[in-house]
């Protein structure tokens, strides 16, 4: 946590606006005109969430499971309209036949943002073998993902990827690693 | 409201009037197995689009057409076992009442496809009660096909979500979809006016 605020704090100058990674993420998302964002929440994902809300350009809402956001955005994309899905480690871990059945072969560019629990100081078993999960599933079916652990590559990573993803119409994950966002910890 | 007074219709049939009934471009989703071969075999729509997996994604995929097209009716078309699937779908499009967006809830009670063993559901829930309790207030068991005409009727001009459900009988479906995802999904998009053919 302490490493991210300071990184955030030391670039966040007078009038340079909000560089916050939230605040990154948000902005890379408007200026790709991804407007349509439904999550299912997490901790760390908070004050992306709040700042989503408060935004009119965007359309943000819960949904009860992942699969269902996957498939509302997946349905939006076909209508002309963009949008991603923001979840954690654990919900990634409900997606492999939603992934395997509807986004891959469709050629569907899923966008998905997974805050990353289960490691770096993961205090709950099942976050940290579910976390195992995921690289696996996303590399079988040969899904692009990146794993964003510097503030200074958030912006680059984030942006080509959600291009990569329109232009080659194929999902793609971008991990939001505990070195970026603070992560959750014990004490909170 | 109860499904013991309605009568048990036939799905290709049901699916086949319903349409008949579409005059303006509206998109239909159909969910998978039966329910999309019986929207194939009713006649290919480029307005039409047949998911091959995801089960008890319609509703979800409507929606999101839904949002996208503000301007344009979305049905999804979806078994009861698939909707089992996806309960909390219900109450995300309660909550967001998009007012373009007709669901069609074919239950037979069975997963037919599979070697008709009953839903956990049937014989015990009440699908238009569980919509109803979402928070999906205009939600209605169709009493017969004259009936189910009226309520397609009446959520083609409705200022808010509908769901209307339909005991049908133990057939399987009547044709069989091409399995060709990427087609779908791209005659789909040109049928929306998303994109033109190359």
């Amino acid at each position: 946590m302490a490493i991210a605020e300071q990184q955030t704090s030391s670039q966040a100058g007078p009038g340079s606006g909000d560089r916050s990674w939230h605040s990154i993420v948000l902005q890379t998302l408007k200026r790709n005109e991804i407007s349509l964002i439904p999550y299912v929440p997490d901790r760390v994902l908070t004050p992306l969430i709040k700042s989503l809300h408060a935004d009119p350009f965007f359309t943000t809402f819960a949904t009860a499971r992942e699969e269902e956001a996957v498939g509302i955005v997946s349905g939006a994309w076909m209508g002309g309209r963009r949008g991603a899905v923001l979840m954690q480690t654990s919900g990634f871990a409900t997606l492999a036949n939603t992934l395997a059945s509807l986004a891959v072969p469709y050629q569907i560019p899923l966008i998905m943002f997974v805050s990353e629990r289960g490691t770096l100081g993961e205090f709950n078993y099942g976050q940290s073998l579910v976390c195992r999960t995921m690289r696996p599933v996303l590399d079988s079916l040969a899904i692009e993902h990146h794993t964003i652990t510097r503030l200074d590559e958030l912006e680059f990573i984030t942006d080509r990827s959600i291009k990569q993803a329109v232009t080659t119409q194929a999902p793609v994950a971008l991990i939001l690693n505990p070195l970026l966002t603070g992560g959750k910890v014990f004490d909170k | 409201m109860s499904a013991r007074n309605t009568k048990v219709m036939n799905r290709f049939d049901v699916t086949s009037r319903l349409i008949a009934r579409l005059k303006r471009e509206e998109a239909v989703i159909g969910g998978i197995g039966n329910t999309n071969f019986d929207l194939w075999a009713a006649g290919h729509r480029p307005q039409n689009f047949y998911m091959l997996g995801s089960m008890g994604l319609a509703f979800p995929i409507a929606l999101g057409v839904a949002l996208a097209q503000p301007d344009r009716r979305v049905f999804a078309l979806e078994g009861d076992g698939s909707l089992l699937m996806q309960l909390g779908a219900l109450s995300t499009i309660a909550a967001l009442k998009p007012k373009n967006l007709i669901m069609i809830v074919m239950d037979n009670g069975i997963y037919q496809i599979t070697g008709a063993q009953p839903t956990p559901a049937s014989g015990v829930a009440d699908l238009v009660a569980i919509a109803l309790g979402s928070g999906l207030s205009n939600s209605a068991w169709a009493a017969d096909e004259e009936d189910f005409e009226r309520l397609v009727d009446q959520a083609m001009a409705a200022d808010e979500p509908s769901l209307i459900a339909l005991r049908i009988d133990d057939k399987p479906g009547v044709g069989t979809t091409r399995r060709d995802p990427v087609q779908i999904r791209e005659r789909f998009m040109h049928g929306l006016g998303v994109r033109e053919p190359l």
